[in-house]
């Protein structure tokens, strides 16, 4: 179960506004990172944010580059799971590899206000909002589920690798 | 039913039938790279796997911040040089050689009915030649060093169908800025899409490349065109290795067919800052420009700065206004000397740089200031893309960005050719 309070923003966010270009090769560690997240769109983010926040977004979040910072920034942050009618592919790679949950869903996010308390049931698939209204959002595949539940794709591959060599 | 191009590569890798929605494993036949390959050499090394499974298959470009701007960029690469020393990568290619997308496809690493994964969005790029090519993460990349696989989704296809011809002054750019202000960034979202129709089988490979370029600016996974004559002489004397090419079934089956006619299309400019933000020019025309660039991954080749050439020759660049000129590749810039385009883009006043990314993703020169205007022929105007939150980036086609830097304001380039 995560419950948090919620960030919310409109559609299309970008990895720039989430992690500018400018720190990519000058900011390498993961805990810094977290000051710059979402430097260029919302400056209180970074000041307030509080571990297991969520953040509630509108369609093809994480858009443009490849960078995987954008994701760590936000897990660094505090970030516990990020919910959107629809998230950019790599972001999407990205977050499962990191262990990040995104979750899809096209009505919560028209249900949910910035600042609500907000309540996720990853085994249920569930959301629920302030109000308590439940939405679903699909579960993952079994081969990406495993990758999740070891805590991303390093330490899966890592754990494989031992079981492999025995 | 027949089988699109994806169902048919993904297919083939996986050694099996597969249908969209399955997720399957691939060994992809080369990874691209950039300045990321320090961070990713960090997490391979995170794994405790002594060497990489394939060296062969990695092909690393250094581009990003091309020579270094400061001490942390010069340890990142020097981190980059020690660990394909240490690790017997011989396709590395230094600071010099320009642009990973241009140069990965020049140097001969893409070729039809290959599988390419690169730990940067436009990876998409070499569908240009009929690869399956789709942009992934750096911990993704890491693993692929260790083991050589990685999962991925089989997508739904789109096919897009270009018709008519292009109206003098209009190019490759304007089409796809108008296919992606048309359908929107999300457009085409997981989906793996196929350009056709006689405007493709028309167009040079390098304009090809523009278009699935920026199909990573739909949302789509790659962009496919298949291989033709064209290519074929396009890659004549870039590799001896073989390649067996891979078409689309003619009844395959497409989630949606969308139509272009390019017959009266005008000039097309992305304004700030989404890049399905696009406008006609006539709706831009005037507005004051600070800089002009011209290059990038998308429009940094030969016939892009000919194009841009073609307008500025005799001319100057207005007084208040700076263009910097970014050929795409080493292979490009000497090209470009040898034919004397770069001589005319210097006399009209435009600084000349080295092969790379330049300001494209605002963490090297060319920096914007806070209010100032860019018009740039590369494929991004995010919100601090150019380096400042507070400046304002248009995306156009070479002749646009020539035409404007000319005028020191977004102006039509059908109105000085
Ligand atoms: S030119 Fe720009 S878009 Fe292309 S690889 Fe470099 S930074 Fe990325």
């Amino acid at each position: 179960m995560i419950k948090g309070k919620v960030w919310k923003y409109g559609d299309d966010i970008n990895t720039d506004v989430i992690f500018p270009g400018k720190y990519t090769y000058t900011v390498t560690d993961s805990n810094e990172m977290a000051q710059y997240a979402l430097e260029d769109l919302d400056p209180d983010f970074s000041k307030n944010v509080k571990q297991g926040d969520i953040i509630v977004a509108g369609k093809n979040f994480g858009c443009g580059s490849s960078r995987e910072q954008a994701v760590i920034a936000l897990k660094e942050a505090g970030i516990s799971a990020i919910i959107a009618p629809s998230f950019a592919r790599i972001y999407y790679r990205n977050a499962i590899n990191e262990g990040v949950p995104l979750l899809e869903n096209s009505e919560a996010p028209e249900h949910i206000e910035h600042g609500d308390e907000i309540t996720i049931d990853l085994d249920k698939g569930e959301i629920i909002n302030a109000q308590g209204k439940v939405f679903k959002f699909p579960p993952l595949p079994p081969s990406v589920q495993e990758i999740m539940n070891a805590g991303g794709l390093i330490p899966y591959v890592k754990k494989k690798r031992m079981t492999e060599v025995g | 039913m027949g089988k699109t191009f994806v169902e048919k590569i993904l297919g083939k890798k996986a050694g099996k039938e597969v249908v969209p929605g399955e997720i399957v494993m691939v060994e992809p036949d080369r990874l691209m790279s950039h300045d990321n390959s320090a961070a990713i050499s960090k997490k391979f090394k995170s794994i405790g796997i002594k060497n990489v499974a394939y060296p062969d298959r990695i092909v690393i470009i250094l581009d990003h911040c091309v020579p270094a701007a400061s001490e942390k960029y010069a340890t990142n690469h020097k981190v980059i040089r020690e660990f394909v020393k240490e690790q017997g990568i011989r396709n590395f290619f230094d600071i010099h050689n320009g642009i990973c997308h241009q140069v990965f496809i020049e140097k001969g690493f893409a070729l039809p009915g290959n599988l390419i994964l690169g730990s940067d969005s436009h990876t998409t790029s070499y569908g240009a030649v009929g690869a399956f090519s789709a942009g992934i993460g750096r911990t993704e990349m890491a693993a692929l060093y260790a083991t050589g696989e990685l999962w991925l989704k089989v997508p739904q296809s789109y096919k897009i169908v270009v018709t008519g011809k292009f109206p003098a002054g209009v190019s490759a750019k304007d089409l796809i800025l108008h296919i992606i202000g048309t359908i929107g960034s999300d457009g085409a979202l997981y989906k793996s899409v196929e350009f056709t129709g006689e405007t493709i089988s028309d167009m040079s490979v390098s304009d090809r490349i523009i278009l699935s370029n920026m199909s990573a600016e739909m949302g789509a996974k790659n962009g496919y065109f298949a291989p033709d004559d064209k290519t074929r002489e396009f890659l004549k004397g870039k590799t001896d290795e073989g390649y067996e090419e891979i078409y689309p079934d003619e009844d395959a089956e497409y989630e949606r067919i969308l139509k272009f006619d390019v017959t009266n299309l005008s000039p097309r400019v992305a304004k700030p800052h989404t890049v399905d933000n696009v406008s006609h020019i006539e709706e831009v025309k005037g507005i004051k420009i600070n800089q002009a660039l011209l290059g990038t991954c998308t429009n940094g080749r030969l016939n892009d700065l000919e194009a841009a050439a073609k307008i500025l020759k005799g001319k100057k660049i207005h007084p208040d206004t700076r263009m910097l000129v970014f050929p795409a590749s080493q292979e490009i810039m000497l090209e470009a000397m040898k034919n004397g385009t770069l001589q005319i883009l210097a006399e009209a006043g435009a600084v000349l740089m080295n092969p790379g990314c330049g300001p494209c993703l605002g963490a090297h020169e060319g920096t914007l200031a806070p209010g100032e205007v860019c018009i740039t022929t590369a494929n991004r105007n995010f919100k601090g893309r150019m380096g400042c939150k507070e400046a304002f980036v248009y995306l156009a086609s070479p002749e646009t960005v020539a035409a404007s830097a000319i005028k020191g304001e977004i102006a039509d380039p059908r109105e000085v050719i």
